[in-house]
């Protein structure tokens, strides 16, 4: 009797097992095939602004490897440009001073030099909790900045990195001036990283990460190590933004010192904020939606554009504070619960 | 048999206040101890010097005949010094499942992999199933912690301390915030703790002091003014003493 209730409750926890497992590659390929449907109609209705669009990619990369810090592990930063621009200083200097014209290898470059600049920044920030945390973060990114600006026969200085080079795509794309290669690259390099973000996160190391947000002495408790946890995503952090970085160095063949800024670091909290955080579609949604908005605000309306992303902000964060993305996800799944429906 | 778990002339003093004060006790694998005292008496004190999240002035802790005294909380963790939290620490937005999975893979050193799913993974869901099987929360496994009530998260909390697979475990008041109603399933859980682990518990109520002690420790002031059978701990002159009372009448009706 018992051996027959054991043996059903393993072959039903088995099923579940299975069933859970085909949720998650469901959901991974949902996820893959909304970023290609996003990317291919961004192709079709903007042919003339993919500089545009290809930016956007790599912001999103910046506020992909933010999420992991802010959103998944509650690291409280406004420095994290410093990593993005470490990503894309290293791929432009390969190419401006050592003529490594290959953009497979000016990428690597840039998610190197990032994963670096990641484990530098979290071994400082990590020193400190909260808002002496926040202030570590700033002044960082202002160091990494003066860095950049006083290595100017390095960097170029405030003239920005120029005589970036590139060699076709696998020998084969060249890189044209309407940008076609690069936003096909940065599609690609993004749903990579997208894919292997999503494993990450699922991954017994997300869900320590999850815990550490929420309560750092029972994962203490549990015997891991809080502190080498969240240097581990600092570094893989760092390689995300590094990746962004790079794709925004080869795309534009120029770096500016603005890469490196703690502005670009506020506004990529903004796009996370605004998409919802602790999610990985809260951060593209946050980053496409706000530069969109930007671009076309700003079009209509130069003067005003400001107050009016403004005006956006304060709406989401009052009305909507898990985010667009969150309060979406939300609303959705309250109405399945309401017809009765359950999730797998 | 030699002691799994011993305290040596533990000393703690902040500034010139001695909060404990030349604290020594030894216990054996399979061991249930109860410690007790009145407010203030120094016991929370000792479990963050015993855990590591304090440092003591002076005096050792030895794990398995090995001094931890320098190593940290973490460290302690992995050499089988497991705690439970007063008020319970769970993470509201996992489940259960997640609660002991974590800790399954945790104490096989799995829980920095960046890869795979440990719902996913028989050998660790083999276990967990069995463990939330043991306290009666299999049904729970996957809600999220901030659903179920408050008496199954305290089981929760002792299923994630079996999960790290103790040889001494530190329960800070078990059954502390649990409605009457449900507090007969804690203690059956305590009753069920695995034969070989030493378990030291942290209580106030003291009738449930009585029936799961073997041997009872008071401490007041800072010092153990007591460490005996339960059964002479209220005829003890100075616990009755520190204690005034209520408590000692409790004891003598059990």
């Amino acid at each position: 009797m018992t051996e027959k209730t054991n043996s059903t409750s393993t072959a039903s926890a088995e099923t579940s097992r299975t069933r859970l497992r085909a949720g998650f590659i469901r959901r991974d390929l949902y996820g893959v095939a909304a970023i290609v449907i996003v990317a291919a109609a961004g192709y079709v209705l903007f042919p003339d602004n993919l500089a545009l669009l290809t930016r956007i990619i790599a912001i999103a990369l910046l506020v992909l490897s933010l999420d992991l810090v802010t959103g998944y592990c509650g690291v409280a930063t406004l420095g994290q440009a410093a990593l993005f621009g470490s990503g894309a200083y290293a791929a432009g200097i390969l190419s401006a001073h050592y003529g490594i014209n290959d953009p497979l290898l000016m990428t690597l470059g840039g998610v190197f030099a990032g994963a670096v600049a990641g484990l530098v920044c979290g071994i400082v920030m990590l020193r400190a909790h909260g808002l002496p945390q926040l202030v570590l973060s700033i002044a960082l990114v202002y160091l990494f900045h003066e860095f950049a600006n006083k290595a100017s026969s390095w960097t170029g200085g405030s003239d920005g990195l120029s005589g970036i080079v590139l060699d076709p795509l696998f020998g084969l794309y060249e890189f044209d001036l309407f940008g076609h290669t690069a936003y096909f690259f940065g599609v690609v390099l993004l749903l990579i990283v997208f894919a292997l973000l999503r494993i990450v996160v699922r991954s017994p190391f997300g869900m320590l990460c999850r815990g550490i947000k929420e309560d750092p002495v029972r994962i203490r408790a549990l015997g891991a190590s809080p502190h080498k946890a969240l240097i581990k995503i600092y570094i893989i952090s760092g390689a995300v933004a590094g990746t962004g970085g790079a794709l925004s160095a080869i795309s534009t063949q120029v770096v500016a010192l603005d890469a490196l800024s703690f502005t670009q670091s506020a506004e990529a909290l903004v796009m996370l904020v605004l998409g919802g955080t602790g999610s990985l579609f809260g951060a593209l949604v946050g980053t496409v939606i706000f530069m969109l908005f930007e671009d076309f605000v700003s079009a209509a309306n130069p003067f005003h554009w400001l107050t009016m992303v403004g005006a956006l902000l304060i709406a989401v964060v009052l009305f909507a504070p898990k985010g667009i993305f969150g309060t979406v996800q939300d609303l959705l799944s309250a109405r399945r619960n309401r017809t009765g429906e359950t999730r797998p | 048999m030699s002691a799994v778990f011993e305290v040596i002339n533990l000393k703690k003093a902040f500034g010139g206040l001695v909060v404990t004060n030349d604290v020594s006790l030894s216990m054996m694998a399979g061991d249930r101890v109860a410690l007790i005292g009145p407010n203030g008496a120094g016991k929370t004190t000792f479990v963050n010097l015993v855990t590591g999240a304090l440092k003591p002035s002076s005096g050792e802790v030895r794990l398995r005949n090995e001094p931890v005294t320098r190593i940290g909380p973490t460290g302690r963790v992995q050499r089988g010094l497991v705690r439970s939290f007063q008020v319970t620490r769970l993470f509201q937005d996992m489940t259960p499942a997640e609660h002991v999975g974590l800790a399954v893979l945790q104490r096989t050193g799995k829980s920095a992999q960046l890869h795979g799913n440990f719902l996913t993974r028989p050998a660790v869901m083999e276990e967990v199933d069995d463990l939330l099987e043991r306290l009666g929360l299999y049904a729970l496994s996957h809600r999220k912690v901030r659903e179920i009530a408050y008496g199954q998260q305290r089981l929760l909390e002792l299923a994630v301390a079996l999960a790290l697979k103790p040889s001494v475990l530190l329960l800070d008041e078990p059954a502390a915030g649990v409605p009457q109603s449900d507090t007969g399933r804690i203690e059956e859980a305590l009753a069920n703790l695995p034969a070989d682990l030493a378990v030291l518990m942290i209580e106030h109520d003291m009738d449930l002091v009585f029936r799961f002690a073997k041997r009872v420790i008071v401490l007041a002031a800072g010092t153990i003014i007591f460490d005996g059978l339960p059964a002479d701990v209220t005829k003890d002159a100075r616990v009755r003493e520190a204690y005034l009372g209520s408590y000692a009448n409790a004891g003598l009706k059990a």
